[in-house]
């Protein structure tokens, strides 16, 4: 007797199919594809409820990826560069949002910059991608201010700026929660992603995810074959999201743990050496000590719970502002009355 | 003043003037101080007490771009008549700035009086005027013991003398003083009212009353307030329940967020538990300030920025995106002049193209035009209504003498009807209706529904994006979509015109020609007309815009006017550029310009001149 395939549910009850959006018209191979399919996992494995999510981007080829994920929630394909403050106006307007930004890294680290850094002094309680492809795709193929020194366009041009870690930055201007990671790196990504996604404060996950088309070539240091060789995780993530519980064994000293705000916890092992997710410093002396051995970090960078969020630092009521009622809004004839009488 | 015995003279006829010919509540005084020596309360509390005698009063501030040292200059203009435009001639000069004492008090007509600083002696420099030295420094040290705060409180000195020149009750300066300090600041208040009385007592002890300005009771300003605009607009913003301000500070903008900062504190936290139903960024730039005010608007919020002619450049990607998206968001920008230094503390209504058309690609925004403080107050009121109900960003555009000067004002009126959220489908909606396009013309006015993010119903989502979308808000890239969305959106502004205030129409039956104005530049047209029917027998009808789109009934003014003068604040004639892009080509022909680009407050004079020189020349 043959019994029907028995269809997945997360705790909501929904099938994964239920977190899916429309077709990728992205180039086949294109690490966004991966991110985008990790992102769904995430969210379906973290039981967010898809109408509770805003998803917002700025312009590009990354920005486009809303579409394809989470077709039941709303999305805004906004501005180029421009995707933090309209994520941040809609937090302002209801902090009951789940936040998803997906930029990249013409997005974020060039015509996004200003709003990239202020976001990250407000903290805002939403989730920043970065996916991290070091060119412009959408116009073919231009470097953009993440590629590294040295690295060639496909036509051989080098570059010779200094790259921008977003990162580096990220970590220095206050970040509650820095990660980076690789997009065909699905275990660690998936793993980073549900953790964002538990995180109260702003997440910000660099994801190098190549382009196939423009920057998949031997001069490019964000290809996969680059990335193969070069990748160098700093600790092994088992995630365990807030509604399991489950005792997960580690020798002393073999692991950390970090419980993120909505009770997930994260089992971090550690690999060749011990990394504190805990310290600026310590984060910040790996990133330029991997620079200089030509080596790609990868892993929760930082994590730092407890922090207020914006609203919170706003001391919003909790319920979302933009459905407050009248009578919470409008002031009484009688307060009128009495402004008016300091004028008379 | 020293009048030679022998032979009449100049001085000799002024003496007499003010026993002849008193000149009773009609004049424009002048206060000439330096940039940061805190003239402002003397000069608040000299304005409040002529209002206090019920004689109707205007103040307007013209300062640098400055944080100390350089001159600036207080006029406040009493008019038994009403007028509170800005008046070109001063007829009472308080010269207390060395710097530009001499400069100012050649530019008087004969006949002015200068209350001046002795040692400056100014009484050299002309002999048809009424001088009236005053040792401030003297004066000030035995009612100041405090040296530091000498420089401040001698300002007081001269609200005292010229209170005893014009016979200006000096109760009333007391009540004014007490008025501006309060009764937190009543040290102070008692300082400076030592300070009046001495200026006070001086000038009725030394100086001799020769000019014939005078301050005398009427009745014409009960129940009414005092109040600047952009005070007057913050209020119409908490009336209108505004959520989220976010704003970037530039001058002569920031004193409206200030004011509503203020009072979303005084009025929108809850006592028990300091929780706000509202939120306030200080942005990083304009791009995020509009960028938060989209996306707050897109989520639900009543969202709005404020800020001036630069900000509203760099605001312009996003105006558009807000109008192709469909989100409602209120700007109200307070006009300056011109980008980057220059006149950034001066007066233009030079936005008013720029934001009826603001961004790339065809796009078209309402405008409302307030022109006084209660107008302030119910236009940015009205601004959110009219943003949350036809899903797009809206104007109001003030400008530096409305936003930063004190006007009188009637007290504001509690708005009348509920808050009107617009066309927001709420789950319970969904469930009933099974689904929804966000960009369909289901009501035929061409406005169509949305839903919020966060709407607990599987059918609620949307994807928001610029152009590129068809009536499911579905990305396309069809000619089909693209231009039904486009003729769409021009008939959702044909819905919106019908939904703005109308003009004001001031008729004169034997009127030939016409005046349309707006905003702030109504006080010098209402005070040229007349002029024109005074002095020229020239009979003008008027109209005020109060918003663009306009009026049907603006097309039926000019049908009725041979000529019809647009006056307005700026070189290029923005209104009249506007007028005829509406106007069939025969009408728009009836159409001269009436500019004033100085960036002061206009003044009747240059308006009735210019009209004057264009009927003479259309007579000929």
């Amino acid at each position: 007797m043959s019994t029907a395939p028995v269809k997945k549910l997360n705790p909501l009850g929904f099938e994964i199919l239920d977190y899916r959006g429309g077709k990728s018209t992205l180039c086949a191979g294109c690490g966004h594809n991966a991110i985008t399919e990790r992102l769904i996992e995430a969210a379906w494995a973290m039981g967010v409820e898809p109408w509770r999510v805003a998803k917002v981007s700025g312009i590009g080829c990354s920005s486009k990826t809303p579409a394809y994920f989470l077709g039941q929630s709303h999305g805004f394909n906004a501005l180029h560069g421009r995707a933090p403050a309209v994520a941040t106006g809609a937090l302002l307007a209801n902090q009951t949002l789940r936040c998803v930004v997906v930029s990249g890294d013409g997005d974020t680290a060039s015509i996004g910059m200003g709003q990239f850094i202020h976001m990250l002094r407000r903290n805002p309680p939403l989730t920043y991608i970065i996916e991290n492809n070091g060119v412009y795709g959408l116009t073919k193929g231009q470097f953009s201010a993440t590629a590294d020194r040295g690295s060639t366009l496909k036509n051989g041009t080098p570059n010779e700026l200094a790259p921008i870690d977003c990162c580096q930055l990220a970590l220095e201007l206050g970040a509650t929660f820095v990660a980076r990671s690789f997009s065909g790196d699905k275990r660690q990504l998936s793993a980073i992603l549900k953790a964002c996604l538990g995180h109260n404060g702003l997440a910000v996950v660099d994801v190098i995810s190549p382009c196939t088309t423009f920057n998949d070539h031997t001069g490019s240091t964000k290809s996969y074959a680059y990335m193969r060789d070069h990748e160098e995780p700093i600790h092994d993530i088992d995630f365990i999201p807030h509604y399991e519980d489950i005792a997960i064994e580690y020798e002393e000293g073999a692991a950390r743990e970090v419980t993120l705000h909505d009770g997930s916890r994260m089992v971090l092992r550690k690999l060749k050496r011990d990394y504190d997710p805990h310290s600026r410093l310590h984060a910040l002396e790996a990133l330029y000590a991997a620079a200089q051995a030509n080596e790609v970090l990868t892993g929760v960078l930082y994590a730092e719970t407890g922090r207020p969020n914006l609203a919170q630092s706003l001391k919003l009521v909790p319920e979302p502002l933009a459905t407050l009622p009248e009578a919470q809004t409008r002031p009484s004839p009688a307060a009128l009355e009495a402004v008016m009488e300091e004028f008379r | 003043m020293q009048a030679t015995p022998s032979a009449p003279s100049v001085s000799d006829g002024l003496e007499s003037s003010a026993r002849r010919t008193p000149i009773i509540n009609d004049l424009s005084l002048q206060v000439a101080t330096a940039n940061g020596s805190g003239s402002q309360t003397a000069n608040t509390v000299l304005m409040r007490s002529i209002f206090q005698m019920g004689v109707p009063v205007s103040g307007k501030n013209l300062f640098p771009s400055n944080i100390a040292g350089l001159p600036t200059w207080f006029t406040i203009r009493a008019s038994r008549h009403g007028y509170i435009g800005r008046k070109k001639e001063i007829d009472f000069l308080v010269a207390m700035n060395p710097e530009s004492a001499r400069e100012d008090t050649l530019a008087l007509a004969p006949g002015a009086a200068v209350v001046y600083d002795e040692p400056l002696g100014l009484d050299a420099l002309r002999s048809d005027l009424h001088f009236y030295p005053v040792p401030f420094d003297k004066l000030v040290g035995p009612v100041c013991p405090e040296a530091k705060l000498r420089k401040l409180v001698r300002n007081m000195i001269y609200t005292g003398v010229v209170a005893h020149l014009l016979g200006i009750d000096l109760d009333e300066v007391r009540r004014a003083l007490l008025k501006q300090f309060g009764e937190r600041k009543r040290k102070a208040a008692d300082l400076n009212w030592g300070a009046a009385q001495a200026g006070h007592d001086y000038a009725a002890a030394h100086l001799t009353k020769t000019d014939p300005f005078q301050v005398q009771r009427m009745d014409a300003t009960a129940g009414r307030i005092i109040i600047d605009g952009n005070t007057a607009a913050a209020l119409g913003c908490v009336f209108a329940g505004v959520t989220v301000l976010t704003w970037y500070p530039i001058t002569p903008s920031s004193s409206l967020a200030e004011a509503l900062i203020h009072y979303l504190d005084q009025l929108r936290i809850d006592p028990a538990t300091g929780q706000r139903t509202f939120a306030v960024v200080q942005a990083e730039d304009e791009l995020a300030a509009i960028g938060m005010a989209i996306g707050a608007g897109w989520a639900g919020a009543r969202s709005m920025t404020c800020t001036s002619g630069p900000g509203i450049s760099l605001m312009s990607e996003f105006i558009g995106l807000g109008y192709y998206a469909e989100i409602p968001a209120v700007v109200i920008d307070v006009q300056r002049a011109g980008p980057s230094t220059g006149l950034p503390t001066r007066t233009m209504q030079c936005d008013t193209l720029a934001n009826a058309i603001l961004s790339h690609g065809d796009t078209l925004h309402p405008i409302l035009f307030p022109s006084s403080p209660e107008e302030c107050f119910r236009m940015a009121h009205d601004a959110f209504d009219l943003a949350e109900r036809f899903q797009t960003p809206v104007f109001v555009n003030t400008d530096l003498d409305l936003g930063m000067n004190n006007w009188m004002s009637e007290p504001f009126d509690y708005p009348e009807t509920p808050l009107d959220r617009g066309k927001v489908l709420a789950s319970e909606d969904l469930e009933r209706l099974g689904s929804f396009a966000r960009y369909r013309d289901i009501d035929g006015d061409a406005v169509c529904y949305r839903t919020l993010p966060g709407t607990n119903h599987p059918a609620a989502g949307y994807f928001t994006r610029g152009t590129g979308h068809n009536d499911q808000a579905g990305y396309s890239e069809r000619e089909d979509d693209f231009v039904n969305n486009l003729d769409r959106l021009r008939r959702k502004f044909e819905s919106i015109r019908g939904a703005l205030p109308a003009p004001e129409i001031q008729p004169r039956p034997e009127a030939r020609i016409g005046m349309i104005y707006y905003g702030t530049s109504r006080y010098a047209c209402e005070e040229a007309r007349d002029q024109l029917s005074a002095e020229s027998g020239i009979e003008t009808a008027l109209l005020r815009v109060k918003a663009w789109p306009f009026d049907p009934v603006v097309h039926d003014f000019c049908a009725s006017c041979d000529r019809v003068y647009v006056v307005e604040q700026n070189r290029d004639a923005q209104l009249l550029s506007l007028l005829k892009m509406e106007l069939p080509a025969a009408l728009a022909g009836r159409l001269q310009s009436v500019l004033y680009y100085g960036g002061l407050p206009l003044d009747a004079r240059t308006v009735s001149d210019a009209i004057l020189a264009h009927e003479q020349e259309a007579a000929q």
